[in-house]
């Protein structure tokens, strides 16, 4: 009883409410994790520069063979 | 090039999914992270080879009411090109479940197992193709199995997994839905554009395809296919 006496009952209080709280803080804190920094470097944009101009290469060969194709047919139409 | 807008679509749609798979928001879940826009990619390439399996069994019935050779030739395209879809899928599906999953291959998840059978009944079809010569006999033989073949894929990819209890894949084990996929609306916006645009891809290359074979065959028997 003496040891309760010497503590005030405010300070139990606050010490009660960081422990119960101190589990939900760090909950928030653990986030998933997402490439945040490399977006903001704007590093983003060189990955998606260089897929855009991969597919837009094969989207153009393919337009390429679509019209040597029809070339071919319109030679061979009787 | 007169039908030309939908090719023009199909790249556009593709292009933005691109741009916006990378740039645009996703839903912050632990374990996937940032590898949840691989559903751009991978998702929409079993949707084209689903769609390009259902054409190849169309044009099977159509051979079948008809016995034109034509419509056989553009089945077995359809087949192939559906082919051509399913290998990236498997392949992309694999590499992120090897991440994800810790594994590149879950053999007790059901949608695996399930493209596992339907991936060996198509094995079945490209085979049979190979091995019967004469071809009146090759289009009635493979056109039946074809319509067998694409009843079990749909079976075996969108119903077996979902009879099963539980699927690592989202959408799958007993509550089929596309609020299942872990999705918030600024992802739809990605997701159904990137579908529609690889399932056009698909179209653009099988149309490629069929013309190829039938200019093909018009250069070896010095007639048109009918």
């Amino acid at each position: 009883m003496k040891i309760w006496n010497n503590f005030n009952t405010n300070k139990i209080l606050f010490l009660g409410f960081i422990f119960f709280t101190a589990p939900s803080t760090f909950a928030q804190q653990a986030v998933p994790q997402m490439a945040d920094t490399f977006r903001a470097e704007g590093k983003i944009y060189v990955v998606v520069s260089v897929l855009s101009v991969v597919f837009l290469c094969l989207a153009a060969y393919l337009v390429i063979i679509d019209r040597k194709l029809k070339k071919l047919e319109d030679q061979h139409k009787k | 090039m007169k039908h030309f807008w939908w090719k023009l679509i199909s790249v556009i749609l593709i292009l933005g999914s691109i741009i916006m798979g990378f740039l645009g928001e996703v839903p912050r879940l632990n374990i996937l992270n940032e590898t949840i826009r691989n559903l751009y990619f991978h998702v929409p390439l079993w949707f084209a080879m689903l769609v390009q399996m259902g054409v190849s069994c169309f044009f099977s019935l159509k051979y079948l009411s008809s016995y034109k050779l034509k419509n056989d030739l553009t089945a077995s395209c359809a087949a192939y090109v559906g082919g051509m879809f399913a290998l990236p899928g498997l392949i992309t599906g694999s590499i992120w479940a090897t991440y994800t999953w810790g594994k590149p291959w879950v053999a007790d998840d059901p949608k695996m197992q399930g493209v596992m059978a339907a991936m060996i009944v198509y094995m079945v079809y490209y085979l049979l193709r190979a091995l019967i010569p004469d071809m009146q006999t090759k289009a009635r033989i493979s056109a039946v199995y074809n319509i067998f073949a694409f009843c079990m894929t749909f079976v075996f990819i969108m119903i077996y997994p979902r009879l099963a209890p539980s699927s690592l894949h989202p959408g799958n084990g007993g509550n089929p839905a596309f609020g299942k996929y872990d999705m918030d609306n600024s992802m739809r916006a990605v997701f159904y554009p990137a579908c529609v645009g690889w399932i056009l891809m698909s179209f653009w290359l099988l149309n490629i395809l069929n013309r190829y074979k039938k200019l093909q065959y018009k250069l070896e028997h010095h007639e048109n296919l009918e």
